[in-house]
């Protein structure tokens, strides 16, 4: 299989709970606020960006699999709705869809409340929390939720992790199991993550949400983006640093362009950054760093960086994007989507978005 | 790259097994395992790991780690770091390797099931938190440590390789995917070797939550047994060397069976309960077949789910009957989580490791506990050890959140 298209992206982040909300945050550029976040025991201020509240009650938590859920599942099925519209309008439930969710914490909302009950009392330890701890739990009811979900996993990594779920979605395609699959990357924001990222990364600032891709190998079903490239997976090891394997995974993708945009993982955390800021300090064009403005959404922050890209390329701001996933601890990948509508060999000229440099 | 993928010839290849390292509560590595599941023997005991005192249930299959783990490439400061669970992983993941007989290089996939990671290291961490929020000593390691991508890298630095990570998640399908993920690798030409499978440690959170469930059995682990009550939880990780047959023979090594077979679902009934008629366990089972190209006459012996619940036991009966039809009144069927307990993230990998013994070994995977038949099952529990010829064998896994998972491995001869 060659050509896979990107069909829907949905996303929920700090900017609010779509990609239009998520665009118009990055196309101002400023970083959104922060706010103090409560930690027990409070010895030092914790900070965060939250998402904040929907204007209205999203109408998926009347389902009764998602009444007692937390918000990773709220994000996740938010972004999962969005993405899968243009799906659900054309051919509804006759598609067979894949479900990846790739998380980094994964569901530590419920997890840190169940396990402070069974540390006063595990005797009393609600037994409604527990399901709603597992890794799996954001898949599950989301698959129940969309209904045509036959085929589903949830990986566990680095935000890197995010383009090898593409991958194993792509892989799924080929092998004719679904028709489309959902991509997902999700995190919710908890005391026990900020006071962990004080711990490894301080000036970063902790946020939540979800960013979904759909892919499709079907150009009818293409929102103007196909995905071009994955590179390979270049891990960590004791042996490989992570400024070599960000190194490698740059050399995968292609040379500085001055109207293609590189998507980044830059923060403004000089130690963090410096691995991904060396691999690609040969880029001179464009360049997009969400989590400038967004924050450091783990998992949700990767697939951030894939669906702003892309809802950029699919507006014809530029050809291609270039995307630059430089995990914590696991592994760099990178990712190219390319503008691509039936018919239309090139896309020019180029219209860029506000905030992007140079 | 991985995508596009390479090109990829007419028919996949054939995918065997060259490796096997198994932890479990009866012992550590393929010997010690292989006695005690042929003779079916419980390895349950009181909880030593963590305070039970104020829970319902107080047993749990444990595994003894040895006092010095087996010399890798690790230095003494990342053994110092390794946990529990990530102990386990290396002790399994040293025993595949070995056997065989892989040299360090580059791009041999990791693809790993847990439902937990470094939990241990997780729970320490909220307690200094919560407890002692000035103090910072040690929290930056547990911090990173805690997660199961960095107990993967600990393997590939352990045993000197390179290569992709991949960590499932699926709850207790979990071991099971990643075997299966780890076979779709190499037949696709992605990998021409993968090492894969599955770990979980004992920890007091995932204890706790199966008790407040009244998940775990007060009296004794009796999966398909008409009286059963519950599961009992135990602790382990299994992993298994795949490798293309060509690559295999080309090297000249032992093949210990064939993966032929993997089949995956969704089941979208409930978060925690399968769907009754186990429609989805089903639907896992058909695909596996169809992938191995086999069907019900052809099996000699399935490795069940069977957790002891009320629930998982019912549904997967059901799902074994429709499967198998005629063939299940003779079809052998044993549940080893009545000997081990059930390991979650590990159990779908320890349990194809145990079908490797059977087919490597010619015996059927004995149950003891198990006295009074359910008469929804309609097929016979292995209640005794006994040789038995043994060239097929399916193994199923069924998760919290619904995906389920089918193996199946055929004997190498």
């Amino acid at each position: 299989m060659s050509r896979i298209f990107v069909a829907g992206l949905g996303a929920v982040s700090p900017a609010g709970w779509n990609v239009a909300a998520l665009r118009a945050a990055l196309d101002r550029g400023e970083p959104l606020p922060v706010q103090p976040l409560e930690r027990p025991g409070g010895d030092k201020s914790l900070r965060a960006r939250l998402v904040p509240a929907p204007a209205t009650r999203p109408g998926f938590l009347a389902h009764p699999r998602l009444r007692r859920t937390s918000p990773i599942t709220h994000y996740t099925a938010a972004a999962a709705l969005d993405a899968v519209a243009g799906l659900r309008a054309l051919r509804a439930e006759k598609i067979r869809l894949g479900l990846v969710v790739c998380q980094q914490a994964g569901c530590v909302h419920y997890s840190c409340r169940f396990f402070d009950e069974v540390l006063k009392d595990p005797a009393t330890a609600s037994p409604l929390l527990f399901p709603e701890t597992v890794y799996a739990a954001p898949a599950s009811h989301v698959a129940a939720l969309l209904e045509n979900v036959t085929l589903a996993n949830t990986l566990v990594g680095d935000p890197a992790s995010f383009l090898q779920g593409a991958a194993l979605g792509i892989q799924w395609l080929e092998e004719n199991t679904v028709d489309a699959c959902l991509i997902i990357g999700a995190e919710e924001t908890n005391w026990i993550l900020a006071d962990a990222l004080w711990h490894l990364d301080r000036p970063a600032v902790i946020t939540g949400g979800a960013g979904a891709i759909c892919l499709s190998p079907d150009p009818a079903l293409s929102i103007g983006v196909a995905l071009e490239t994955i590179t390979d997976v270049h891990s960590y090891r004791a042996s490989t640093s992570r400024t070599q394997a960000a190194q490698a995974m740059r050399k995968q993708l292609p040379a500085s362009s001055t109207v293609e945009l590189l998507c980044d993982g830059l923060s403004d955390s000089p130690r963090t950054d410096a691995a991904e800021r060396a691999a690609w300090c040969d880029w001179t064009g464009p360049r997009l760093s969400p989590k400038r403005v967004l924050g450091e959404g783990l998992m949700a922050a990767a697939a951030w960086q894939c669906v702003a890209a892309c809802d950029l390329v699919s507006a014809e701001r530029f050809p291609a994007a270039n995307i630059s996933l430089v995990g914590s601890n696991q592994q760099a990948i990178g990712a190219r989507f390319r503008w691509s509508r039936p018919g239309i060999s090139d896309l020019s000229p180029v219209t860029r978005a506000g905030n992007i440099t140079p | 790259m991985l995508f596009p993928f390479p090109p990829t010839s007419a028919a996949p290849p054939r995918v065997v097994i060259t490796g096997a390292g198994i932890v479990t509560a009866l012992g550590l590595g393929w010997k010690p395992n292989a006695e005690g599941f042929r003779l079916g023997r419980p390895a349950f005991r009181p909880v030593s790991l963590f305070d039970v005192s104020r829970q319902r249930v107080k047993t749990a299959a444990e595994v003894d780690l040895p006092d010095a783990l087996p010399p890798t490439g690790l230095s003494r400061r990342q053994l110092a770091r390794l946990d529990r669970a990530g102990k386990m992983l290396l002790l399994a993941a040293n025993e595949a390797w070995q056997q065989a007989g892989w040299k360090p290089v580059n791009d041999v996939p990791l693809v790993l099931g847990t439902t937990a990671g470094g939990m241990s290291l997780g729970e320490d961490y909220f307690r200094q938190a919560v407890q002692s929020p000035g103090r910072h000593r040690r929290q930056p390691t547990r911090a990173i440590h805690y997660q199961p991508q960095v107990q993967a890298r600990m393997v590939l630095d352990a045993l000197g390789f390179n290569g992709p990570i991949t960590i499932i998640s699926n709850a207790c399908a979990s071991g099971s995917n990643a075997i299966g993920h780890a076979w779709n690798l190499v037949r696709c030409g992605q990998a021409e070797r993968a090492l894969a499978g599955g770990y979980d440690a004992l920890s007091l959170l995932v204890f706790a939550g199966f008790d407040a469930l009244q998940a775990l059995s007060p009296t004794v682990c009796r999966p398909f047994d008409a009286r059963r009550d519950g599961l009992t939880l135990g602790e382990g990780a299994a992993l298994v060397a795949l490798e293309t047959l060509e690559h295999a023979q080309r090297r000249n090594a032992p093949i210990l069976g064939e993966l032929i077979g993997y089949g995956t679902t969704i089941d979208r009934h409930h978060l925690t309960q399968p769907q009754p008629e186990g429609n989805a366990a089903l639907t896992a089972m058909n695909l596996a077949c169809d992938a191995a190209r086999l069907g019900p006459k052809d099996v000699d012996y399935i490795n069940a789910h069977g957790t002891g619940t009320v629930l998982n036991d019912s549904s997967e009966a059901s799902a074994i009957s429709r499967w198998a039809g005629p063939r299940a009144a003779t079809l052998p069927v044993s549940s080893t989580k009545a000997s081990i307990g059930h390991l979650l993230g590990a159990a779908g990998a320890v349990e194809a490791v145990i079908c490797l013994m059977a087919l490597r070994e010619q015996w059927l995977p004995a149950q003891a506990a198990f006295e009074t038949p359910d008469p929804a099952c309609n097929f016979p529990i292995v209640r005794q050890p006994r040789d038995a010829q043994v060239k097929v064998a399916l193994s199923n896994s069924f998760g919290f959140g619904g995906v389920n998972a089918t193996l199946i491995l055929r004997r190498w001869a």
